[in-house]
């Protein structure tokens, strides 16, 4: 069996001014159909950059992206990306916001009831109904994130990409965030690549977590698997051996073999 | 406009869009003393104006009423031009009507010149908000295009168009036109990466992109730049048409300045006055509403 998204081989440059910034080197990676993925690494190691590629947002310098088989070079609903700053169009309410997904990417195969039922579903899943006729700017950042993934999931993406989906949240909003996409995940069984630079986060929600060394030229570091029974509970987790035992491997990776040295930026 | 005066005009444009947020929130509590709040800040408002008027016609009188007097009082004025002052909508003849006739004509003329304005700077100012390089390469043109005066335009659209309300209308054009282009540029180019990467993910076509994005993003920049531009037009129509001739009120401070009627000019100045506040006042009204609703978060 083939792989579900494979990450070939790519390189990825940035040249402004004539000076090229060599930011990610050799990535290789492949991810199965209904796995969660997170990368960590230090700020500035290019995570983000490899999301945007597999997103289609930035085109790769060399190397190839495939998703069911099928090279990726353009942004599209397929890859639905639930954007660190939550991204909602603040003119639109928050029913509208997932409407615009909606309306975009089952034009022509849903009626215009079953695309209403179909936003209140996604809506529902992220428990978002009540405030349907919110404006973006009248509710919390929680909940803004919580309607940014309804939004992605609206298009049914074959992979749900997440950028730093919490990193501008409080702990404890945070944490109610991690259990509604660990809840959306066991559901759904979606295929889902999230940016991270939260050890807890990234132990607790994901089946394998990719450590990026740092930049320039940041590679794939190492590949941890995370053997944690499903479904997770985060307080029962506090003293699970693996769990732990996880936790610690990802934090001696950052913070002894890869550690961040701000003067290197 | 430089670019802190732009700011200057954008913050202004942006700030009335908070308050008016506000309001519902605070509607249900006020409604008890609503009605003395009301009339507070009318009094608060209107009173400082009127009383200043007030001074102001009486130093005019003063200084108007001695015997070699160049100027008429405000008392003569209203003896002299009752007609005009009491009558807008009168209509005597093809030539001979009420004043607010003749607004309403230039405002046509406005209305049209404006609007066209309005639709080609917005969509022009678009595609240069759009690419870096026609930013660059037409800002400055524009910059300098802009401060031709209005009526410096006429002579050249008099000889293309052959016919003088054509050339009124293209001289409102090409004055208003300026600001648009430009606002709309600025907004175009501040719409942030996260709402196009947002189109791009849900593959939104050029059109859909410029009416569901660019267009709400951009909406306090582009109001700036049609509040600029109205402004603008009722200045260049004024004196457009005492050039033109025609039955606008530009013409008819012009035909009363060749028949010494200087009293029938202070009462058009008046006519001409308001309806320049009236317009820039429901330009910004319109701007404020859709302010209202694309207020960046």
């Amino acid at each position: 069996m083939s792989a579900y998204l494979k990450i070939d081989h790519i390189d990825k440059s940035f040249e402004r001014g004539g000076v090229a910034t060599h930011v990610l080197a050799d990535i290789t990676l492949t991810i199965d159909k209904g796995e969660f993925v997170s990368i960590i690494g230090h700020s500035g190691c290019g995570k983000s950059t490899l999301l945007n590629l597999v997103a289609g947002l930035t085109p790769v310098t060399a190397g190839a992206i495939l998703l069911e088989g099928r090279e990726v070079n353009e942004p599209g609903p397929e890859r639905a990306v639930v954007f660190q700053n939550h991204s909602l169009l603040p003119w639109l309410s928050v029913y509208e916001n997932v409407n615009l997904a909606v309306s975009k990417v089952f034009a022509g195969r849903k009626s215009r009831a079953e695309r209403h039922t179909w936003v209140m579903h996604n809506l529902d899943l992220v428990q978002m109904a009540h405030a349907g006729d919110k404006r973006p700017a009248e509710i919390s950042g929680g909940m803004k994130q919580r309607v940014g993934i309804a939004r992605a999931l609206a298009m049914e993406p074959k992979i749900l990409l997440l950028d730093e989906p919490f990193g501008a949240l409080d702990a404890l909003t945070r944490a109610h965030l991690q259990d509604a996409v660990m809840d959306i995940h066991a559901r759904l069984g979606n295929t889902m690549i999230m940016i991270t630079h939260d050890v807890d986060e990234a132990v607790l929600l994901s089946d394998r977590i990719v450590m990026m060394t740092n930049g320039p030229a940041a590679h794939i570091g190492e590949v941890l698997d995370v053997p944690i029974p499903r479904p997770r509970d985060r307080i029962a987790l506090a003293s699970d051996r693996s769990y732990l035992r996880c936790r610690q491997a990802v934090l001696k990776f950052l913070y002894e073999r890869h550690r961040f040295v701000e003067a290197a930026e | 406009m430089t670019a802190t005066a732009r700011k200057a005009a954008i913050e202004a444009a942006g700030r009335p869009a908070k308050s008016g947020k506000v309001v519902p929130l605070g509607r249900a509590p006020a409604s008890g003393f609503d009605a003395g709040r009301t009339a507070a800040s009318l009094a608060r408002n209107v009173i400082p104006p009127v009383i200043v008027l007030l001074v102001l016609l009486a130093v005019w009188q003063v200084s108007c009423s001695g015997p070699g007097a160049s100027l008429p009082p405000p008392s003569q004025i209203w003896t002299d031009s009752y007609d005009l002052i009491a009558y807008p909508f009168f209509e005597y003849g093809s030539q001979d009507i009420g004043l607010a006739w003749r607004v309403l004509i230039s405002l046509e003329r406005v209305g049209i010149g404006f609007g066209l304005a309005a639709v080609v700077g917005v969509a022009i100012g678009a595609l240069i908000g759009q690419s870096v390089w026609a930013m660059r390469g037409l800002d400055p043109i524009f910059q300098i295009l802009r401060t031709v005066p209005p009526l410096a335009w006429l002579p050249l659209s008099l000889a293309a168009f052959q016919d003088s309300n054509p050339s009124a209308i293209f001289v409102i054009f090409i004055t208003s036109i300026w600001p648009v282009i430009i606002n709309t540029a600025v907004g175009v180019r501040n719409i942030p990466e996260d709402y196009r990467n947002v189109a791009r993910v849900l593959r939104l076509n050029q059109l859909e992109f410029f009416l569901r994005i660019m267009l709400p993003a951009a909406a306090p920049y582009i109001f700036t730049g049609l509040r600029i531009g109205v402004g603008l037009s009722w200045l260049a129509i004024v004196a457009a048409e005492m050039l033109t001739g025609g039955v606008g009120i530009g013409f008819f401070i012009w035909d009363a300045w060749n028949s010494s009627r200087l009293s029938d000019i202070i009462v058009a100045l008046v006519y001409i006055g308001v309806t320049g506040f009236v317009l820039d006042k429901l330009v910004a009204l319109l701007g404020r509403v859709v302010a209202r609703t694309s207020a960046a978060a």
